[in-house]
């Protein structure tokens, strides 16, 4: 049905950024990311079976400076996709709605995925002996 | 007359055309993810530099094609299930947005089906 010139719904600009608004699009983007990751895994697993040579293109990319990039952001987005996630299965059951609560979960969302993204690329680091 | 009962008339409907299944498989993945990707993502740390023999060695190793397997379906069900619901906010046009819904299913289902015969192969082939 062709409807022009209705009256819209105060769009995004309108609105002052907050936690809330901005955890829940993080959300939504690093998921959208990871399931680039989710595909990323499946090539790993299938160019494996290929042989040492396809696996080693693969391997290479991924230990280029883009790939280790990427890398890095589907560690953040793991960690901060799992953490906001239990705090979604914690609304589920009802708890944390009040204002204040929301605030220091985001908050705690926030310094979980960056603090374990540093903690694992530095033993990731450590293992690979700098490589 | 209508001799349907109340639950046979909402059965079935909401949103989605298919009630809370979305909803619940959202949830019943995300939490077995949990425990998935931890696993994973402590595993492949320690896979930084891994070689290809040490690949195969460690996809076949006690335990890990199961677990392995079962974060695959998981993660492309999760998936799939998120992008649904990021498709349907944000594409307007019905064509398009049938078309994506058909296509992130399929791709889903083809990625996710080849990666655990990889794994199977892996672990019984070993290459």
């Amino acid at each position: 049905m062709a409807s022009q010139n209705r009256p819209l719904s105060p769009h995004l600009q309108i609105y002052k950024p907050q936690i809330t608004s901005i955890l829940s699009i993080t959300h939504c983007m690093t998921g959208l990311f990871l399931v680039c990751g989710a595909f990323l895994l499946a090539s790993w697993l299938i160019t494996a079976t290929y042989g040492p040579e396809a696996f080693e293109v693969v391997q290479s990319l991924l230990y280029s400076w883009f790939g280790k990039l990427v890398l890095l952001g589907l560690t953040f987005s793991i960690y901060f996709h799992l953490a906001n996630g239990i705090r979604h299965l914690g609304w589920d059951s009802g708890k944390g709605f009040e204002l204040p609560k929301v605030r220091i979960s985001g908050i705690a969302v926030i310094l979980f995925a960056i603090s374990l993204t540093v903690l694992t690329w530095i033993v990731g680091y450590a293992i690979a002996g700098g490589s | 007359m209508d001799m349907r009962t109340p639950l046979g008339h909402v059965r079935g409907l909401g949103s989605t055309n298919d009630g809370v299944k979305h909803w619940w498989m959202q949830r019943l993945t995300g939490i077995a993810l949990i425990p998935l990707t931890l696993w994973f993502l402590y595993s492949a740390v320690q896979l930084s530099g891994a070689t290809h023999a040490e690949f195969i060695a460690w996809v076949g190793a006690y335990g890990n094609p199961v677990l392995l397997s079962a974060l695959i379906v998981c993660m492309f069900h999760h998936g799939q299930l998120g992008l649904h619901v990021i498709i349907e906010d944000y594409i307007t046009s019905e064509g398009t947005k049938m078309t994506l819904l058909i296509a992130i299913k399929f791709a889903a289902i083809l990625f996710g089906a080849s990666a655990i015969f990889s794994i199977l192969r892996l672990t019984i082939k070993g290459s």
